[in-house]
């Protein structure tokens, strides 16, 4: 199945969830928000949470700015 | 002094600087900035997680702690109000429901000026999903007092260009948001130099904002030690309220008493 992850396209297994993705990209525990198609995927629901093709998936933190 | 605090969103802080975290050379030198500037509202950007990127290097919020700093999510690069509200509930998820934000919508990559209509449009949405709205702005008064009446807990205006360093271009302008105003006002971009922060306080202003003037300076960390103590500076000197000036001399020394 495919999703798009930060813009790029991606393989992902079915039945794939957030949790699942965030442990293959080795960021689980850190500071970070998850957005697919443009609505918030809450912490409590990431390990609940899958994917369905297409999703455009954004996974976001905090950088220096002004 | 002790007592003159910082109140924003019904939050007192001892410092009326506040400092972003762009363009340092690493983490290290971004830390030891922060430090020195005694600031304890620091912004940050939100921006994707780079794919592939080294899993080992800090987070920002490592090395900048929401334990110790209030962290001030930013929407800069948003040019519409949409891009911003949606910024600004990826802050608040990642910062566990904190919910002070900093609301920019720009309008033009040339001069970085805020776009009124759509920050105007943005605050209203944000406000009413129940976020705590830091608001840049032009240095409009009727817009700035607009913003404050729809209930932007502070408003912002840009006293130069943003990462300019052009100083305070229109202080006139200032003077006249800051007296209107019953929500803390903040300049936020413009300033360059420690004698720039410490004209922004003696304005009246209640804090800056800055983050080029500090992280372009040649030497960051001790240009920040400066900034910290401009703002302390223009702060005083604005309470113990300035001379009058004159057109002539006036002598310091007592006229009686001249034995010549």
């Amino acid at each position: 199945m495919k999703i798009f992850l930060n813009g790029e396209a991606k393989e992902i297994i079915d039945s794939c969830t957030v949790m699942d993705l965030l442990t293959e990209m080795d960021i689980v525990g850190q500071r970070l928000a998850v957005e697919v198609n443009e609505e918030i995927v809450s912490k409590s629901r990431h390990a609940d949470y899958s994917f369905n093709e297409d999703d455009k998936v954004e996974i976001v933190h905090a950088i220096g700015g002004g | 002094m002790q007592d003159d605090k910082l109140i924003i969103a019904g939050k007192a802080y001892n410092s009326r600087l506040l400092v972003g975290t762009g363009k340092y050379k690493d983490m290290d030198e971004t830390r030891d900035a922060i430090e020195a500037s005694g600031a304890e509202i620091v912004t940050v950007a939100i921006r994707r997680t780079n794919i592939g990127q080294n899993p080992d290097e800090p987070n920002l919020l490592d090395v900048i702690s929401p334990d110790k700093y209030t962290i001030l999510p930013n929407t800069a690069g948003c040019y519409t109000a949409k891009d911003a509200v949606r910024t600004c509930q990826l802050a608040r998820e990642l910062l566990d429901g904190h919910d002070l934000v900093k609301l920019e919508v720009l309008g033009d990559q040339k001069t970085l000026y805020p776009n009124m209509v759509d920050t105007i449009e943005a605050a209203e949405i944000l406000i009413k999903d129940g976020f705590k709205v830091m608001v840049y702005t032009s240095d409009d008064p009727i817009i700035a007092k607009h913003l404050e009446e729809m209930g932007c807990v502070a408003v912002m205006p840009l006293a130069g260009l943003i990462g300019s360093g052009l100083g305070i271009c229109n202080p006139h302008n200032i003077r006249l948001i800051k007296e209107n105003a019953r929500v803390p006002i903040l300049v936020d971009a413009g300033v360059g130099t420690a004698s720039d922060a410490a004209i922004a306080m003696e304005l009246g202003c209640d804090a800056v904002l800055m983050n080029t003037a500090i992280a372009g300076a040649k030497k960051p960390v001790l240009m920040a030690s400066a900034m910290k103590k401009a703002i302390e500076a223009g702060r005083e000197s604005f309470l113990a309220g300035r001379m009058p000036k004159k057109a002539y001399a006036s002598a310091s020394s007592p006229i009686d008493g001249t034995f010549f």
